[in-house]
Parts: structure tokens; sequence; C-alpha cells
């Protein structure tokens, strides 16, 4: 018997831009973005609930789109923009969301609200007034285990509402 | 309630979590974020049979794949550490054979560790995993509780001669005159499938054996570091202050978190053969076939009452699957004793007769998870009284007005042996009542059925046993401490430091703690610093179980408190050659008790008291840091009570069941901070919804898993779940001076409870009854085709 199945042990340069920064890496070719992130980079605030592609607790922006950390691989960024809950809470651009996370609690143990935040800041970002189902059914691939949700409709809705009034954040 | 209570301060406040803005930015580290030097990573080779021979196990290859340190099995990794039983010293007759870390001949459910790879990478250890060849020899599985109690079925362990791990019955009054004498009697059986905590975080550990000093140090997604401290040492014999267990932040833990697992055992073994951190983190497939499970219940219930709706008895007789060992410590005869003894204790009725059978099945073990055996007794009881007073034509509003038990009779003690003393479950009907418009729900309900539109209406009281306490886990033989400790240091700018025993997976039980040290010193909250979930530093306790923080934890901050004032005071008079007496602390200076004037602050006063000591009399003792502990001796538990409606809509054509409102008042004693306390309640309705509609271990009949993932397995979603409104009547505990209760399990309990009337309430017209956790689509289609067939 061999002793490892070389699939996916082949190595790939990829450069990519991770919150703002360019960053040059070989990576595996089976590893994924999230393990990349948070194993080569330590950016530990994308998490892994599932590595399944189901609870969304890895969601990442890719050219500011939400995607999976967990079904993308390192090698398909390449060329593209990542962003993480790091870089955008850094930048300031998630500090409206955030402060209605928090002021409503929006959040107990923490683990879903990278991606949480990353999805809701999507939604609010197209400037429309959703409504609360609308918002329900937009973070309805983010698991979240310990709130009701409730919380965090309510913090989505009143950050919409006033982006939607144009407010600056 | 004593003198020295709290008044309205940081307590009571809706003050957002101090965690929060770390958690919300990334900042968080939980325990698949932390690297140590030279730290390897486990993974195990699990059964992938419900029961099963070892013949053989060949490494060989395994141990030369890349990176792998060390491959170890049963015969490596047991001997080093002293077995479990899972044996409840307080139930009589309770059996459980001794367990292992790992299995050795033969493996009991599918899931179960068998060896264990280290290597410098998960992915390494994955990879090896793979190449270790366990030759099976399949042997008869026990599938179910029904298949463990059959004549001539096979057995889980031979020895015990069959599969029944304990066998308890309870009875008060006469219950067969009672449901003789009858007018109306009403008899189910009600089926609970096995479910999953699913916290969104696996479970994890980091071991560090430190071969230099012999020490221990354990960073452990665990909601009880001491009782794990108890667990390192005693069972790998290492002395119990050379071991330390510290908790990272946790990705939920909902009572999973709390079990023993082998797997988690044998990473501290690995670590201490190997002499180097050893990581362990389920990854979500491991999680679904080894993470401790819940239910899995055949409870046969009756009622018996009287045309006038007076409730005369009740009966219940539950069967329950645990699995294949009792769960060390956490025994989990517990969710059939807490059926059985909670069973309509909301009802003034006299006659009971119950009995708990737990069977062993070649499954995982059944654990701790939320509500434990509470929200069974809920939905029994409130099925069974909802469905007794529509059979009267009585309204179930009235009906439980007539048999709650009244303000009046209290304290009492309730057929299944349960104390009542301070709740309130009149006083929470009315305010639900008012807070859904219950007769304009109710004729929205008749006009909607007309149009063949079925809503249904479901209204649940419980108790919630809160705040587990001494008389409950010492006798049963676990070494695990109910009581919670608390040291303050006063630090030299003036602010406090404080260091819990309890952790904190997300409740907000460590602000609630800020507030409470901030209320009882008199400083501002943002004064207070909070460190939980370290068993070498605080005082010894338990952590986070049972809804207990901030009842017995709180309680110790509210006493750690006033000592520290009390010290403060005393040098602050010494300084001021002012008596204690005259002095107050507020916002964080000491001031003139009468005229609230300042005195002196407390940074001067932690200036003086650590740097000037000179300045001060020659005897003067200087006590800046204080502890406290709290245990209420004799106290099983404070008992909590809320009511929880739900209005649901059953599609007939589809079997789909849509939420369209919640609503819960509950009473858990004084509330700390309704902020965290509603979302705390509402997360609760989520998990309990969660139950009743989606959640499903679904096995084959040979106890092979069929969902383990996470795509198989449903939970709730935003999309599915309502909003959810939350209301409060606060009767405080009055045997403490915080006078708080838990609310943990409040959520849970009420809204299984609540859902199951709903839905049955929305098929009466079908003359249907759906009985089966959980109502999915195609049992309710089974239920109105039942309905049909019979023709109704």
């Amino acid at each position: 018997m061999k002793a490892v199945d070389a699939l996916g042990e082949a190595e790939i340069e990829i450069e990519v831009t991770i919150n703002g920064r360019t960053v040059r890496r070989r990576v595996k070719a089976r590893q994924h973005l999230a393990d990349f992130l948070r194993q080569e980079l330590e950016l530990t605030g994308t998490h892994l609930g599932c590595e399944h592609g189901v609870c969304g607790a890895c969601t990442v922006l890719i050219d500011g789109r939400t995607a999976r950390g967990c079904l993308t691989l390192a090698a398909q960024v390449s060329g593209r923009t990542v962003e993480t809950i790091e870089g955008l809470a850094e930048s300031g651009r998630l500090e409206e969301l955030q402060r209605e996370f928090i002021a409503r609690n929006a959040a107990q143990c923490g683990f879903c609200s990278s991606g949480m935040l990353l999805t809701a800041y999507e939604l609010v970002a197209r400037g429309r007034k959703p409504s609360r189902a609308e918002i329900r059914q937009y973070l309805s691939g983010n698991m979240c285990r310990c709130t009701g949700y409730h919380a965090i409709v309510d913090a989505v809705e009143a950050v919409a509402a006033r982006q939607a009034e144009g407010e600056r954040p | 309630m004593s003198a020295d209570a709290p008044v309205a301060g940081a307590i009571g406040a809706r003050v957002p979590r101090l965690e929060l803005r770390r958690l919300l930015s990334g900042n968080g580290r939980y325990i698949d974020d932390v690297k140590l030097p030279r730290m390897l990573h486990a993974c195990f080779v699990r059964s992938p049979h419900p029961h099963a021979r070892i013949v053989s196990i060949d490494t060989q290859a395994a141990r030369q794949a890349p990176g792998v340190a060390a491959v170890f099995t049963a015969a490596d990794i047991n001997p080093r550490c002293e077995p479990f039983v899972g044996v409840a010293l307080h139930r009589p007759g309770h059996r459980s054979p001794p367990q292992s870390l790992l299995a050795g001949e033969r493996a009991l459910w599918q899931g179960q560790p068998v060896a264990m790879i280290v290597a410098e990478s998960r992915a390494e250890a994955e990879d090896a995993a793979e190449l270790v060849a366990i030759d099976w020899q399949p042997l008869p599985t026990v599938g179910d509780q029904l298949q463990a109690i059959a004549p001539g079925a096979a057995l889980v362990h031979p020895e015990l001669g069959d599969n029944v791990a304990f066998d308890f019955a309870l009875k008060k009054g006469d219950a067969d005159q009672a449901f003789a004498e009858a007018d109306l009697v009403i008899e189910e059986e009600l089926r609970f499938e096995r479910q999953m905590a699913t916290t969104l975080e696996p479970r994890g550990l980091i071991a560090d054996f430190n071969p230099g000093d012999g020490s221990l140090t354990v960073i452990h997604a665990h909601q009880s570091p001491f009782q794990m401290q108890h667990v390192f040492s005693r069972h790998l014999g290492i002395p119990e202050h050379k071991v330390r267990v510290v908790a990272p932040d946790i990705g939920g833990g909902f009572g999973m978190k709390l079990n023993i697992y082998g797997d988690e055992i044998a990473t501290a073994v690995a670590s201490m053969i190997l002499g180097r951190p050893v990581k362990f983190c389920a990854d979500r497939l491991e999680s679904f076939v080894s993470d401790a499970q819940a239910r899995d219940h055949r409870i046969r219930c009756r009622i018996a009452v009287k045309r006038s709706g007076e409730i005369t008895a009740m009966e219940m007789d539950d069967l329950g699957a645990v699995g294949a060992y009792g769960m060390p410590l956490r025994f989990n005869v517990a969710e059939g004793m807490m059926a059985i003894s909670l069973m309509g204790a909301p009802y003034d009725f006299e006659h009971y007769r119950a009995r708990t059978r737990s069977v062993y099945v070649n499954k995982n073990l059944i654990g701790m998870y939320r509500g434990v055996g509470m929200p069974l007794a809920c939905v029994a009881a409130e099925l069974l009284t909802d469905l007794a007073a529509s059979e009267l034509g009585i309204d179930t509003v009235a009906f439980k007005r007539r048999n709650y038990r009244r303000p009046e009779s209290l304290p009492c003690v309730t057929p299944g042996g349960q104390k009542l003393e301070s709740v309130s479950f009149h006083a929470c009907l009315d305010q639900l009542v008012r807070l859904i418009d219950y007769p304009a729900l109710r004729r929205e309900q008749a006009a909607l059925r007309e149009r063949g539109i079925y809503r249904g209406l479901g209204i649940a009281t419980f108790c919630e046993q809160t705040a587990y306490g001494p008389p409950y886990y010492g006798p049963s033989g676990a070494a695990i401490s109910t009581q919670d400790g608390c040291t303050l240091r006063l630090d030299p700018s003036g602010a406090v430091r404080c260091v819990t025993s309890l952790t904190d997976q997300g409740q907000g039980t460590l602000t609630g703690v800020a507030q409470i040290v901030a209320d009882a010193v008199g400083v501002p909250l943002e004064q207070v610093s909070v460190i939980g979930g370290d068993s070498a530093i605080s005082p010894y306790g338990g952590g986070a179980w049972a809804s207990r923080g901030t009842a017995i934890g709180g309680e110790a901050a509210w006493r750690a408190g006033r000592m520290l004032k009390r010290n403060i005071l005393a040098l602050a008079s010494a300084i001021t050659q002012t008596p204690a007496e005259a002095l107050d602390i507020v916002g964080g200076e000491v001031t003139n008790a009468r005229t609230g004037q300042a005195v002196i602050s407390l940074a001067d006063v932690g200036r003086i008291g650590y740097f000037r000591q000179d300045t001060l009399p020659p005897d003067f003792d200087v006590q800046l840091s204080v502890s406290a502990s709290f245990v209420a001796n004799d106290r099983m538990y404070y008992m909590a009570n809320g009511v929880q409606a739900s209005y649901v809509e059953v599609d007939c054509e589809t079997g789909f069941i849509k939420l369209l409102g919640q609503w819960a008042v509950d009473d858990c004693g004084r509330v700390v901070n309704p902020l965290l306390v509603d979302e705390q309640v509402r997360g609760g309705i989520v998990q309990g919804i969660g139950a009743v509609l989606y959640e499903e271990c679904i096995y084959s009949e040979d106890a092979n898993l069929l969902n383990g993932t996470m795509a198989d397995y449903l939970v709730p979603m935003a999309d599915e779940m309502p909003d959810i409104v939350v209301a409060h009547v606060e009767t405080p505990e009055p045997s403490t001076a915080l006078g708080a209760k838990g609310i943990g399990e409040a959520g849970l309990i009420g809204a299984m409870g609540a859902v199951w009337v709903a839905v049955n309430d929305a098929l009466k017209p079908f003359g249907v009854r759906i009985l089966h956790q959980p109502f999915t689509p195609e049992r309710v289609l089974d239920a109105l085709a039942r309905g049909r067939a019979a023709g109704r």
C-alpha cells in the first residue's frame, strides 16, 4: 500500500490580495481557502463549522461577494481579492453593524458572527431597505445555534434602514 | 431576601456583553485558533460498525506515513487511564460496566474511537488514519429501546444479563382508583427521536503535559474546567495541584461540552506519552458520531380528569435508550428521572404513578443537553391537559387556571416530588394571555378554519429546575462541585479585577458577574474586568450547566463584592480618619455616606494601600484581595417557571408547518441583565422549535447513522424562525441576596411544549394527533392519512 495518496499534494503558487495586501504563497492543491487563511496566515477570525458548505461560519468576501471559505480551494483565489472579518473590521466598514449587534446582543458564542456579519454587510451594502422576511431569507445560509436570530434580524434591519435613508455609517 | 440586597444600578440594566466587540471583530480565541510550540495534531479511527469484534488492527502503514509521530491503540492508551464507571450512586440499581478510552476487544457504537493518530498536522493525521487496517467481525446489534427489551434480544453488555441500565418507579396516592373513577382518561404514546446539541464549534482541546515538572495543562473547550481537573488528575494519576484546565472562548456548549469523552482524555494520554502538546479538534463528521446525543424516548402517558375539569391523576411510563454506557459523572438516566419527577408539576393533582427505564443500545452515549428531561415532562403534561380541556369543551386557558397550583398553596411538594416555593404560574399565564391577545387569536383561528386554513395555538406551562445543588450531586458520588467562587482585587488604579470559577459559552454570564461586582463594590461597570474558566486561579467551583451561573456564581460575586467594599472602607477610614460607617462607595469614589460628597477616590485608596503603607497605622492590615464562595447546602435546585405560546399553521397538502408567532413569559427570579436574558430565552426557544420540527439523528434499524452531515441533519435557520416576544415576571429567589434563578433551559422546555400543543391543536378538526417528534412533513401527512382511513 502506498503511504499517501498523492492526490492534492501538488503545490501551486498563488498571488492573492487579502485584506488589501498582496500575498504570494505556495499552497497544496487540496487546501481550502479557510484552512489557508487560518493555518498559513493565522487569520483565525474565519471559522469552520462544517467544512461542508452548509453552516456559513467560514464566509469570506471574494471580489466583494460572499463565498464559502470551505468550498473554495486556496488555489482558486489566485489573482482575486479576498476579504475576511479581520480586514473588514479593521477598515471600519463593519462598524455600524458591529455596534448594532453589540447593542442588541445579536451574538452569543460568536462562532457564527464573522460569517453572519459578512453576509449582513453584503445585504445592507445594496442600499435598499429589506423587509424582516427578506433579511431572514438572506441570512438563511448562516447557522446560529445560540441566539434566536431575532436580535440579528433587528440589528440588520436597523442598519439597512439607516443606510437606505442615506445616512453615512 | 436578606437586608443586604442589591438596589437598581448595573444589576437589572440592559448592558451589552463585555466580550462582544472582541468576538465580532474576529479576535475571539477559540480552541482551534490556539497553537503551542511543538504541538502535534490528533485524529481518531472510529468504529464503522454499531457492534463488532476487533479481530486485529494493523497500524504499520499508518506509522510510516508522512508526518506521523505515533499511532496508538487501546493497548497503548487504556492502561494509562483508570476506567470510567458511569453509575449514579444515588440511583439504586443503576448499572454500567467500566469503560475505557479506546475500544479494545469490541466496539459498541458507530463512532467509538478505536485508534489514534498523532501527526505534525491534522491533514497528515487524517491521511494516516485511512491506512489503519482493522479486521472487524460484526456482531448482532441492539438498534432501539424496543429491541433492547424484546425477549432474546442481543446484549450490549453480556455480563449484565439484559440491556436494562436502570428501572425506577414512583407512586403517590392511588392512581388506579383515580383512573377508574375518572370521567375522562386520555392516554398517548409519545416518541422523541435522538437529536444533538450541534454546537457550531465542534469539541476540542490541547493537552500539554510537561515532562519537566510532571504538570498537565489542558486548554479545553469545556463547560467545567474543575470537573476536568479532577478527571485528568484522578484517572491519569497526576497530583491535582499539577493539573490546570483553562477554557478558551467556546463556540457553544448547551450541555454537550460538559460530558466526558474518551477521545479527549486519550489526547491527554498521548501528550503524556509523547511529552509534547497534542491538539484534538473534532471535525463535523466526527461530531455527528461522537458528541453525546440527547433524548431518544418512548413515553406512554395518561391523565384522569373529572367532568368539572379537575385533574385527579397522571401517569408516565418512560423508556429511554441511553446508548452503550452510562455517561460518567453526568448520568444519562437523568433525562428519564427528570421527565417523571417534573410531569405535571404546575398542576394540582393528587394521584400519580411513574416509571422510567434506561436501556442500553448500540449507539453513542446520551449525555447532557439543554433541558435534559424537563421538556419531555412539559410536552406530556401540556399535550394531555390541552386535549382533555378540548374533549370536555373547556377553554384551555380556563382549564389551566382551574388546575394550576395556587400561590396560597405554596410551598408544596408535587406528586413527582418537586418542591415549589416561589413559582408564579397564574401571574405568567395572565401576562401571556394579555400579550398574545388570546381571544383575538382564537377568533382568527376559528375564522380561518372556515376557509380551510388550519392554524393551531399552543400554550405550555413549565417548571425549570435551575442551579442544581449539593443534595443532588453529593450523593451521586460524582466529584462535581455545585459551589462557585469569586476572587476580587482592587488594583492600584482603583479598578476591580474579578476571577470567577464560572465559564461562559456565550450566555453572557461573565458580564452579569461584572454587573453584580460593580454594584456590590460601588464602582462603574467599566472599572470591572472578569476572567473565568481557569481551574488554577479562581476559587474552586463548578462552571456552566443546569442554568446555574448567575444564581450561584453571581451570589458568590455579590458576597465577594461586599467583602471588598468593607475592606476598602476600612482602609479609607484609616486614611481619612473617618469612621468606616460614615463612608460609602459610589461611582468608584469613597463618599460621605450621609451627604454623598466625594471623600477620596479609589485610585488614591489603591495607591496608598499598595505603595504608601508607611503612612498607615503600624497595625493596620491592608486586604484588598478577597474571595468568597457560595452554595446553598440544602437546596436541590432553585425552581424557575414560565409559560409560552406558539401559533402555527399546518399546510395539510404538503405537511409543512409554519411558525407564525412565539411568545414567552418567564420567571427566572431577579433578572440581572434583560438584554442577555431575552436573547438567551429566544435561543432556547429556537432549539426547542428545532427539536419538534426538524432535528433527528436518523438511524437504520441496526443502528447505522444515516444523516451524519450538517446537510442532512436539519437545524433551524433564520428563514424558518418567527419573531419571538419575551416578557418577564420577577419572583426573586427568597433564599439568596441576589434573588436570581436560572434561565438557560427555559426557552427550550417551554417551546417544545408549546409547539407540540399548537400543531396538535391545528389538527383537531381532523380528529388526529401527531405524536412522533420531529414533526416532519411525512409524519404530518401520515397522521392526516390515518385520520382519513378512520373516516374522520
